[in-house]
This record gives structure tokens, sequence and C-alpha cells, in this order.
């Protein structure tokens, strides 16, 4: 990184960091959306963008990670820092088993996808008929008004646009401290050639098994934060096709395998995704967010098919040049 | 035969009932550097890819320093000391030419820092220093056999496997390749096995050859005698026209 780039990034922490106080409550959820999606691309990026196995599938692990702590929390009034470990274990069960049966199989590709598509598909008919989870008539958080509550995660917005801001910056170092490591290079090597990877001593099995168990963990505390900061979870929206896309949009908008493109993806469509929103509500024109979205990925694969980031940080003087 | 670096007993590759090399016996003994040669189909890379993890001999067994490697996984047998190149080459192609040696080095080192001051000695050896930030993909064909060559060096193997590292360069690119590896070999005292089609690198490089045709062994010797095999002659080398 550049010195320029060290500068932007303060900046930015300083106004992310005071923005509860100079935004008002709908300016605030939509940037708690994009802090969202930016923590969930990053964890899915880790698959696609590092170690280069796509899934389509990452709303099984979100999904997973939000009924189980909320389950939890309903039911046995366990609360969400203590179900967060049971919510983590499920989703990395879950993505074993997708990563086993794929990788031990040599499932590449679009079949592999697939797979991580019929295991969200499965997931989300077992929940549809599974009583602790509510079925398909959903499971609901108890709101309640005008508490602060960090142990039970019950309060307003502020309270968890700290948490996910917290998630997101968490994560992005997470992520820059993988890629610096010895498993990070190895899932760079896989994800350009697994075969020369594993002439050269790369253990590609158990990298592609990390590489899963780990974006599937990061995705499954995103899931939990969603279920308490909506109070509710329905098996058609948490294990919903559309919702693991969305996952992808961002890093794949942004910049696959960059640290920086899933959070510049996420601010360009949820931004401009919130507007289009508010557009389609006003002139009675419903999609039009769907468009956008749709619009935005074609020009992004036209134009910039490395992804937005790349391109910006050369032109904003933020890489650092190589001696 | 014991005390040879690599030795293949017997070993044998059967595709679905085509059979593809049979009892194929021969031994590299430590520091040599023998040369494996036949026509295209003769099962050249199907043997190395037996010596180097990626197919399981149907028969026989292949032995590193006394060690059975034949059976492991490509990884597992990189962990045992085969280093290899890809005929067909296989750089990380979205990844700078250090990067791609880096990651070799790994297979030893922990520590990155540590791998890329590795991988830049090596690039130094092999004159891809100057581009070492390039990426990949943007190499010429002798530098990506180069690249080949120094990723497997960057494992530190005990036995280096080179498939066809000479075909597509200019001859003064072949003599290049030819001096770096005799120096590699007199100063590290690496084992190079190594399959070629241009005689030139062969004659010059190997103390011992061996031939196969049809999956099966029909000469070995020395570069020497092997130019005077008839069987060689016949199926491989060719007849010069009678004067």
């Amino acid at each position: 990184m550049s010195r320029r780039a060290i500068v932007t990034l303060a900046v930015l922490a300083v106004l992310l960091l005071a923005a509860p106080k100079l935004l008002g409550g709908y300016a605030l959820s939509v940037l708690i959306l994009v802090l969202y999606f930016a923590y969930v691309g990053q964890a899915w990026n880790i698959m696609m963008g590092f170690a280069g196995q796509l899934s389509l599938g990452h709303a099984l692990y979100a999904g997973l990670g939000g009924y189980i702590a909320a389950g939890l929390y309903t039911h046995y009034g366990i609360g969400p820092w203590a179900g967060v470990f049971a919510a983590v274990a499920a989703a990395v069960a879950a993505g074993s088993i997708v990563g086993y049966l794929g990788f031990r199989f040599s499932l590449a590709g679009v079949y592999f996808a697939l797979l991580t598509i019929a295991f969200a598909e499965f997931t989300r008919i077992g929940f549809d008929n599974w009583p602790w989870a509510g079925g398909s008539g959903g499971m609901f958080l108890k709101v309640e008004r005008n508490v602060s509550d960090l142990a039970n995660l019950r309060g307003g917005s502020e309270m968890f646009y700290y948490l996910i801001l917290a998630m997101a910056a968490g994560i992005l170092v997470l992520c820059r401290w993988l890629l610096e490591s010895r498993l990070g290079r190895y899932w760079l090597a896989i994800r350009e050639d697994a075969e020369a990877a594993q002439a050269v001593g790369v253990p590609v099995f158990r990298c592609k098994m990390a590489a899963v168990t780990i974006s599937a963990a990061l995705t499954a505390l995103a899931g939990v934060w969603n279920a308490f900061y909506y109070n509710n979870l329905f098996p058609e929206t948490a294990f919903a096709m559309g919702r693991s896309i969305e996952i992808t949009l961002s890093p794949i908008i942004g910049g696959l395998g960059t640290l920086f493109g899933p959070i510049v993806g996420a601010v360009v469509l949820t931004g401009l995704g919130e507007i289009f929103t508010s557009a389609s509500d006003q002139f009675h024109l419903p999609g039009l967010k769907q468009i956008f979205y749709g619009l935005a990925l074609m020009l992004i694969v036209m134009y910039r098919p490395a992804g937005i980031w790349p391109w910006l940080a050369r032109h904003l003087g933020f890489e650092e040049r190589p001696k | 035969m014991s005390g040879a670096r690599l030795e293949l007993a017997g070993i044998g590759k059967t595709f679905r009932g085509l059979r593809a090399v049979h009892d194929v016996s021969f031994a590299v003994p430590a520091g040599a550097i023998h040369a494996l040669i036949g026509p295209n189909g003769a099962g050249k890379t199907t043997i190395f890819n037996m010596i180097a993890g990626v197919f399981t001999p149907t028969a026989g067994t292949v032995t590193l320093d006394g060690r059975t490697i034949s059976g492991l996984r490509p990884d597992q047998a990189c962990d045992a000391g085969v280093g290899r190149t890809f005929q067909i080459v296989k750089p990380f192609k979205g990844l700078s030419v250090l990067e791609n040696i880096t990651i070799g080095a790994l297979h030893r080192r922990a520590k990155l820092a540590d791998a890329r001051d590795a991988a830049e000695s090596i690039l130094k050896r092999l004159g891809l220093h100057d581009r070492r930030h390039q990426l990949a993909e943007n190499l010429t064909l002798p530098d990506r056999k180069r690249l080949e060559v120094a990723r497997a060096l960057a494992t530190e193997p005990k036995l280096l496997l080179l498939d066809e590292v000479m075909a597509g360069l200019r001859p003064t690119e072949v003599d290049v390749m030819v001096a770096f590896l005799r120096e590699l070999n007199a100063e590290t005292g690496l084992t190079i096995l190594l399959i070629e089609h241009v005689m030139r690198a062969v004659m010059a490089l190997a103390a011992d050859v061996t031939v196969v045709s049809y999956g099966e062994k029909i000469a070995e010797g020395t570069p020497a005698e092997i130019s005077r095999n008839q069987a060689v002659l016949d199926v491989y080398l060719g007849h010069e026209e009678p004067a």
C-alpha cells in the first residue's frame, strides 16, 4: 500500500466510526447493508477469489448460522455470544460435507458450483419442514424497544452498525493475514493451476477444505448478525438462491481475489441499489434494482473483468509500484 | 542396483486395457544425468507421471533412495524429493514470476519472507531476475520453460524430472539451458532425469540413456552406444541415406 492509501484508509476509519452521529437513520441503515455485503463478500472471496472454488450456495452457511443462534436464543435463552459457537460449528460441518464431496471426487468449476446450490436447496427444504426452526412459517426473535443489551444483541441500529463495522474491519485484517501466509499462497497456486500446485508440494485437497471451512465459518458469523438484526428468518429467503447470488456480487464487481474489491463492490452495488429501490418505489417501476444489478454485472464483465478495485487503485495511486 | 537414487523396477501402466507402459526398469545413480528418449506416444510422460505421483503404476515399484514412492500423491512425491516440470508448461499465469517461484520455495519454508529470498536467488541463477515482477502469462516460451525449471528447483528436490524443457527453444537457447543444467548438476550434485527429443541436448548432458518404444524399454546405454544401436535407429533416430 502507498502512503496515500494509508491516509485515505485512516480518514475513512474516522468517518466510519463517527457515522452514527453524522448520518440519519435511513443513511445509516444503507451503510449497515454496505458493510454486511462487504463482510459476506469478503468471506465468499476466500473461496472463489483466493482458492478459485465457485460457491453459489453461500446462503447455506449464513442461513444455518442465523437459524442455529436464533433457535438457541428463542428456545433455550442461550445468548448469541455463546450460540455463535454452535452456529459456526454447524456451518463448518456443512462446509466440510460440501467440500469433501466436491474435492474428494475432484468436482471442478460449474459442477462444484451445482453441488453448492444443491446443498443450499436441500437445507431450505429441510428447514421448511423442521418444527424446531418454525418450518416454512419462519422463526421470530422477540423485538424489544429501547433497550441496549449487547450481551443478547437486543438493541437499535447503532449497536448493529458498530458490530458489523468491527466484523468488516476484522475480516479485512484476517484476509490480508491469510493472503500473506503460506496457506494463502497455496490457495492462489490452486486457483491458477491445481495440477502444477500439487507438483510443487501443495496438499490441494487439504487447502481446499481449509478454504471452504474458513469461508463457511465466517459467513455463519454474518448469518448470526443478520438474524439478530432483522429478528426474523424464513427458509424461503435465508437459503434462497438469490441470497447466495447477492453474496457473490460485491467481490465480482469490486475485484475477485483482491482485499478491497468486496468493499468497493458493496459500496457501488448497495449504494446505487438503494437509490434504484427508492426510485422504483417513487415512480412505481418495480424491479429497477434487479435491472441495475444485471446491467452492472454485464458492464463489469465486458469492460473491467478484473473488477473495479484494481482499476481504481491504479488511478488513485494506491498501488505500491514494485521496485 | 542398490544405492541408486531412483530405481524403476518393472513398472507398468494400463489404462482401461490399453497398455501404455510395460515392464520398464532402469536406475539412476545419485548425481547422474539420465535421459529417457523414444518416439511420441512411447510412454515417456506416463513413466514420469508414475515417478511424480500423478499415476499409480499397475505393476512394479518406483523407489527413491530405497524408499518406495510409487502410489504417493504428487504433493507427497514432492515431499519425498521429486521435482518436475510439465511438457506443456503450467505457470501460475496470473501471478508474478517471483510469486511463482516463491510458492515452490514455500514447500520447505513456512515463512513467506524466507521463501521469497530463496526464490530471488534461484531467479538470479536462471537469469529471470529482471523479469521477476512480470506476470507469468506475459513471458516468452523460453522464459516459461525456465520458469518451470526454477519453480521445480525451488522445492529443493533430490531428483529433477525435466519433460522436454528444450522443445521449442532455438539452438542457442538450448545451449544456454544445457550449460545451466550441467552447472547445476556439477555444483549441487542434483540428479536429473530428462525426457528430450533434442538429441543435441541429450548427447551433451546425459551419462546414460534409456530408450522406450510402444511402452517398452528397447535399449539402454551411453549416448554413443545408443546412437549406434540398431533397434534405436530403426524406431527412433532413423538411418542416414545410403551414400
